[in-house]
């Protein structure tokens, strides 16, 4: 029986010739994450357990990111201990404000993370850099802390769920409209312990922030993984970029799958995700009229320069609608200069948005742009459950940056096809 | 181990954004996390969960982020168990690293209702609804696993090891 890609790169990191579906193995990690809500409660085990150092000081990568510019003194208070932590164990990749950017956007762009990597981070959205051929998936604070320590994690080995690409994609609709079609096809327990593996001749077309996008929100299917085959795409991307060097894993031929979805890129359209799961999803054609009192556009899914360039493009000559906030947060000091220099925050000022520094913050409401009681959000991160950018009563709807910055403009959810 | 405590019962998909929201993240103390478990849910538990009792949902419980304060909260607010229909993987695996007891079965999910009393026994499986005098049967935990919850955690079982 043959393996897939997935199953591939966690025989290498286990030191055996092959794994199963379904085998628990001890596996050796290329790097462990963890960010400013995480880390703390990682630094509690770590030290509890008597851990006299991290195994590898390159190896660990610790991304202050969620609450940062510290939004209260209890912030500051943890971002001061994983600073403390991070000093004492000569952890190298520590980032703070100034160098920091949004977790899943940064380490792909420092080549922290690349091809045939095994990679395990304190937050659920480490599965995207599965876009570059890495197994790599989310975990929690004790995990993270055993994995500091030892440079080591265990793993039940997954089988997977193979997505079939073909086609290419139309005006207007990107990797974002491609997850989320897929959310809407499978649910948001649709492949829970799986692997997502994207493969099939519309891979190619794709490029790297759009699979990054695609890999990001795998977990929002409940997958363990999302990944994609490494190619010219990827090899390009990680040149004079990642650290190490590439291995490039395939899934054998006779791979076994729990189930092949086929997706033709050429007949998606933008699509939208209602409240309150990401599986909600509605065509950009069904939505109907619905008023936005604010449109949000960045985070790890949705901040990297294309997605902003994209927003650009919609916003040049046009004005944010009245009573709406249009926030707008690149994922990394680096996305921020890039935008700079090609005058996308120019527009975006003229248009009346607003540019946050790199920040998860209204993505989980945290700071940075609340919704009050009754109030609706256009937006392109990740999760539009109860609560999850302010009040209990507000509403998240989840899209690319197109609609989001079509929707800004006309003040209501709108194909960025019609205006 | 057996536990036994009154039912709390959600259904499907219940995320860990609702059952400790971001804006509370901001501490990793046990007892203030406690304080706003399930808030957003059900923002009476926090003062009707007694010590003890169990939690039962639907299917997909824990989706969404990665955060541990989830499952610390709910065992730091006295739940003695969680038994849904299934679980989200990072929360089944925060749940058993922090020593949160949590069972899968379907069945139980589907005849148990709020506010019955259960008394659940983690060597052999057994959910027992005293209340209905209905028994199901989830598949139990291997040893290693009942032992980490035993010791509280994943890494005082470690410790523990290191020290005999």
């Amino acid at each position: 029986m043959g393996m897939t890609m997935s199953q591939k790169i966690l025989a290498a990191h286990a030191g055996l010739d092959e794994v199963k579906a379904g085998q628990l193995i001890e596996a050796k990690l290329d790097l462990v994450l963890g960010n400013d809500i995480t880390t703390p409660v990682a630094i509690n085990e770590f030290e509890r357990c008597g851990a006299t150092g991290v195994f590898d000081t390159e190896r660990v990568a610790l991304v202050m990111d969620h609450f940062t510019p510290n939004k209260d003194i209890k912030a500051a208070e943890q971002t001061k201990k994983v600073r403390t932590f991070a000093r004492k164990y000569d952890v190298l990749n520590y980032f703070d404000v100034g160098e920091m950017g949004i977790e899943h956007a940064l380490l792909p762009e420092k080549g922290l993370v690349g091809p045939g990597d095994l990679v395990i981070g304190a937050d659920s959205h480490t599965c995207t850099y599965g876009a570059l051929g890495a197994f790599s998936t989310g975990v929690g604070s004790t995990d993270m802390a055993a994995g500091m320590a030892t440079g080591k994690a265990w793993f039940k080995v997954p089988t997977a769920i193979k997505v079939n690409l073909t086609g290419t994609l139309p005006d207007f609709v990107s990797g974002k409209d491609v997850i989320l079609h897929l959310i809407g096809l499978i649910g948001v327990d649709g492949a829970l312990y799986q692997s997502l593996e994207f493969t099939g001749e519309g891979v190619a077309a794709l490029n790297i922030d759009d699979r990054l996008c695609i890999a990001n929100m795998a977990i929002e299917a409940g997958a363990k993984n999302g990944i994609f085959p490494v190619d010219e795409v990827t090899m390009e991307y990680c040149q004079n970029r990642f650290k190490r060097k590439p291995v490039k894993y395939e899934a054998d031929a006779d791979a076994e799958y729990d189930r092949v979805v086929d997706i033709d890129l050429s007949t998606l359209r933008p699509t939208v995700a209602f409240p309150h799961l990401p599986e909600n999803t509605r065509p950009i054609d069904e939505v109907g009229k619905i008023k936005i009192d604010q449109a949000v556009i960045g985070s790890c899914t949705n901040g990297r320069i294309s997605d902003l360039r994209v927003a650009a493009d919609i916003l040049r000559g046009r004005k944010v609608a009245r009573d709406v906030r249009c926030i707008i947060f690149p994922g990394t000091q680096q996305i921020y200069l890039d935008a700079l220099q090609e005058g996308l925050i120019e527009v975006f000022v003229k248009a009346g948005a607003v540019v946050s520094t790199p920040t998860c913050g209204p993505c989980l409401g945290g700071h940075m742009g609340i919704l009050a009681k009754g109030e609706r959000a256009i937006s392109t991160t990740n999760r539009n459950f109860v609560g999850r950018m302010g009040h209990v009563e507000s509403e998240v709807y989840l899209s690319s940056p197109a609609v989001a910055a079509a929707s800004a403009v006309t003040g209501f959810i709108t194909d960025p096809a019609k205006i | 181990m057996k536990v036994q405590g009154f039912v709390h019962k959600y259904g499907d998909n219940v995320d860990t954004d609702v059952i400790i929201p971001a804006r509370y993240l901001n501490t990793s103390s046990h007892k203030e996390l406690a304080a706003h478990c399930m808030e957003d849910i059900d923002k009476d538990f926090v003062s009707k969960v007694k010590p003890g009792d169990i939690i039962v949902a639907r299917k997909n419980f824990g989706c969404g982020s990665s955060r541990e304060h989830a499952p610390i909260a709910i065992k730091a607010s006295g739940v003695s168990c969680v038994i849904a229909s299934s679980f989200a993987r990072i929360f089944y695996r925060n749940a058993i690293n922090i020593g949160l007891a949590i069972l899968e079965c379907d069945e139980a999910v589907q005849q148990i209702q709020a506010g019955d009393e259960l008394s659940v026994d983690f060597s052999t499986g057994v959910i027992t609804d005293l209340t209905t005098k209905k028994t199901f049967q989830a598949e139990p935990f291997p040893p290693f696993i009942q032992n980490i919850i035993e010791k509280g955690g994943l890494l005082n079982s470690i410790s523990d090891r290191l020290h005999q």
